[in-house]
């Protein structure tokens, strides 16, 4: 798992009594202590370790709300409403576990632009995006699941509108879409038995996750940190120990982190939430607008802006599942985009599409909102077909410096920043050798 | 070979047709019906509930909601509670054995279920035992429970796309949460005479805010007010007070933990900038062994 020698040494008897036998502490030394960072790592480094606490708080709250509520059709919403009334600091933990999985989706969202501008997907790093990729649909499916839990009006149409999109299917293979969709539902409808095993499933999902954290964990310490100027760690002096350099970074930007996650908490604990979710589900009314959660706003404008209801579908997991061939679509012969005078426009008018479609998806679909979701929607996806493969390998990268420390001390004449020969890849993708 | 010539007819019919849309979009937005905002003494990221304004807007729910809906969420015990009206324990009990609606009890010892007065333990029954007999005594609409009516509303943020962001950042910064209270507000005042050429059906009533605005409930607060207050209530009972007293009520049995989350709030947010203030600090002199 290591990418540089261990230096570790156990101090007491007893630490080299289980060195011997399970080099636990070795390796958290090893990984959490010594390991190199870039020296050059900006605060957007930070979410990372935010995104680990997200995972425990959610856990953690989960764990307590799911001693007290009941996960059936007629009872889920009183109980909720029981949490946050009766129970010893229910008031606190429900809203910490709903306002969580925002802050959750928030971190994540951040934390995998930062992957796209700085194109820490690169090689050799393409597994460990891609496990991302995986943790990502991974806490949306969980997140979905989750809402459905106190079962007020949002949830239950949410579950509805959803669910009912597998039934498309049916225009491929007759039948099979609708067999799906009633495999789902444990029924005819949406029902009591829809709900039990969501929350069935919502319990396991969080660990599939942890799982799937360490995976990305692991890859991240076999390749190495990416940094803001995307070049790989060459010398010793490019990198300095986790501890206590990136830590304490880590920390502070973790507290920042929370202030802004105790601000929703605290003060407005509705405010990223939907009022309709405090009516009780009821199957005979349909409310006027169904709205996703806003982590889910510009997926759903995707979907709706495709006419036809497989296409819409097909769409909207596409945009996601898109993320996964980044790695190989960015022709681009440097890494990060600090380097790159024009890609740079196009990344900030992706990032602006991402956002356009969440203001999108949470307007009624028609007129012109239709209109200009499908705008955005072709730019979602020219983004990643047309512009990274072709302005890749058309646009000339600005010169990189020879090394981080270089960019970081200034150290060195400007004679060693080499201006790469054409052809050859600047800095992108070192092979690991070169470390 | 230069992209950014290429480019230049593409930025072009962008804002093209950015701007055609901006005028569509401003054609679009007709239909939303506006709600003003009220001040609310327990709004933003101070406010706390008054238990003598609560105490009033229970006084208008007892009086006149209660006639039609329940507050079943909310038991008598909490009217007691700190961050509540904080009512008299032995007026509430005494409150509680005359309430008019009864809870059904039992099986007793001959296996009956029998009514019983509510106790401290109970909730604040509303007149209608389910939906159906509700509907049955109102003309078939259902007046709702309202012991969550001001979370189960809000207001939309109808500024124009391009305000969109920028009152979103104002309503986070200054912890505007109270849009099911404006609605509600809203709703009780908004009583008027209907408009030229509207069509109003049997039975219903015109109101300036409701959505469709025609609404099952006649107006529940006359345009002179509904109640007495009593002398040391501290405001003089008119339309505008009643309805700002019984939101204010609704609002606290929507959200009874309200003062203590604000409360904490507070102190939390002092805690967490002191330590972070410490972190960074920390941060930077281990950092200023190294340069960076
Ligand atoms: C005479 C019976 C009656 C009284 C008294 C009454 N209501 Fe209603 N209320 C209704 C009915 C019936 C409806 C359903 C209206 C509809 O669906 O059109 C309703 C609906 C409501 C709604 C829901 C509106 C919405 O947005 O869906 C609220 C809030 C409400 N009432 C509040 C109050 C308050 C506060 C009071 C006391 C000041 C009150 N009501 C007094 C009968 C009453
Ligand atoms: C990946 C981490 C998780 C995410 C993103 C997540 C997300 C969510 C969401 C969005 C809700 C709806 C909250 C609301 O609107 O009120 C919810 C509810 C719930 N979750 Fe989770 N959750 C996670 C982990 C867990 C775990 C590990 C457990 C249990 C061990 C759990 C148990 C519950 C329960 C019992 C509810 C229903 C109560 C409520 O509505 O607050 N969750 N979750």
């Amino acid at each position: 798992m290591s990418s540089h020698e261990s230096s570790y040494e156990p101090k007491s008897a007893t630490a080299k009594w289980w060195d011997e036998r399970l080099p636990l502490p070795r390796l958290m030394y090893d990984q959490f202590v010594e390991f190199p960072t870039p020296r050059n790592l900006n605060y957007l480094w930070t979410f990372g370790g935010i995104l680990t606490f997200c995972l425990v708080a959610q856990i953690v709250t989960g764990i307590v709300l799911a001693m007290h509520y009941v996960p059936s059709g007629t009872d889920a919403f009183d109980s909720v409403d029981r949490i946050r009334r009766d129970v010893n600091y229910g008031w606190l933990i429900q809203p910490m576990h709903a306002v969580g999985a925002s802050m959750f989706f928030l971190a994540a969202y951040i934390h995998t632009f930062r992957g796209l501008y700085y194109g820490s997907y690169r090689a050799p790093r393409e597994i460990l995006w891609i496990l991302g990729v995986f943790i990502l649909l991974a806490m949306m499916a969980t997140a979905f699941m989750g809402y459905s839990l106190p079962w007020g009006q949002m949830s239950f149409w949410a579950v509805t509108v959803i669910t009912n999109l597998f039934s498309s299917l049916d225009q491929i293979i007759p039948g099979f879409g609708t067999s799906i969709v009633e495999w789902l539902w444990g029924g005819y409808a949406v029902s009591g038995v829809t709900l039990t095993r969501f929350y069935s499933l919502h319990y396991l999902l969080p660990f599939v996750i942890f799982g799937l954290v360490i995976l990305h964990v692991w890859a991240l310490h076999v390749c190495g940190q990416n940094n803001p100027t995307g070049i790989e760690i060459k010398t010793k002096s490019d990198s300095l120990p986790m501890y206590p350099y990136a830590v304490s970074k880590d920390i502070f930007g973790l507290f920042v982190f929370v202030i802004i996650f105790a601000w929703f908490l605290l003060f407005l604990p509705d405010y990223l939430g939907h009022a309709d979710n405090f009516v009780k589900a009821d199957p005979l009314v349909t409310p006027p607008h169904i709205v996703p959660e806003w982590y889910f706003l510009p997926f759903y404008a995707i979907l709706r802006a495709i006419p036809d209801k497989l296409g819409g579908v097909i769409a909207m997991f596409a945009s996601i599942a898109i993320l996964a061939f980044v790695p190989w679509l960015d022709r681009s012969p440097v890494r990060s985009t600090k380097y790159r005078p024009i890609y740079k426009w196009f990344f900030w008018l992706f990032v602006f599409t991402c956002l356009a479609l969440g203001y999108l998806g949470a307007k009624p679909a028609e007129g012109v909102y239709v209109f200009w979701a499908r705008i955005f929607t072709l730019y979602y996806f020219a983004h990643f077909l047309i512009v990274m493969p072709i302005l890749g390998s058309m646009e000339t990268p600005k010169s990189l410096p020879g090394s981080i420390s270089e960019a970081v001390l200034g150290k060195g004449s400007k004679s060693t920043t080499s201006s790469a020969p054409a052809g050859a890849p600047i800095g992108a993708p070192a092979a690991p050798e070169d470390r | 070979m230069n992209i950014k010539h290429a480019l230049s007819p593409l930025c072009g019919v962008l804002v093209g047709i950015a701007s055609l849309g901006l005028a569509a979009n401003a054609n679009a937005a007709g239909e939303a019906i506006h709600i003003d905002r009220h001040e609310w003494n327990y709004g933003g990221i101070k406010g706390q509930f008054d238990p003598v304004q609560l105490r009033r807007g229970f006084q208008v729910y007892q009086e006149v909601c209660a006639a039609c809906h329940g507050l079943e969420r909310v038991r008598f015990r909490n009217l007691v509670e700190p961050g509540g009206p904080q009512f008299d324990e032995e007026a509430v009990k005494a409150l509680a054995a005359d309430w008019p609606n009864q809870i059904i009890d039992g099986p007793n010892d001959e296996g009956e279920m029998f009514e019983r007065p509510p106790k401290l333990s109970d909730p604040l029954k509303g007149p209608y035992r389910n939906q159906q007999e509700a509907r049955a005594a109102q003309n078939g609409a259902y007046p709702p429970d309202l012991s969550l009516i001001t979370r189960a509303r809000g207001v939309h943020n109808d500024s124009p796309w391009y305000l969109h962001v920028p009152q979103m950042a104002l309503d986070i910064l200054s912890g505007y949460q109270e849009g099911g209270s404006d609605y509600l507000y809203a709703l009780l005042t908004g009583y008027k005479e209907p408009p030229e050429g509207f069509e109003l059906s049997e039975g219903m009533s015109y109101n300036k805010y409701f959505p469709g605005h025609q609404i099952a409930m006649a107006q529940p607060i006359p345009d002179e007010g509904a109640v007495e207050y009593q002398e040391n209530a501290g405001a003089t009972s008119s339309m505008k007070q009643n309805a700002e007293d019984v939101t204010a009520f609704l609002a606290w049995s929507a959200d009874p933990s309200l003062n203590q989350r604000k409360q904490l709030g507070w102190s939390a947010l002092i805690y967490l900038l002191i330590t972070t203030l410490l972190l960074y600090f920390a941060k930077k002199r281990i950092w200023a062994r190294v340069k960076h």
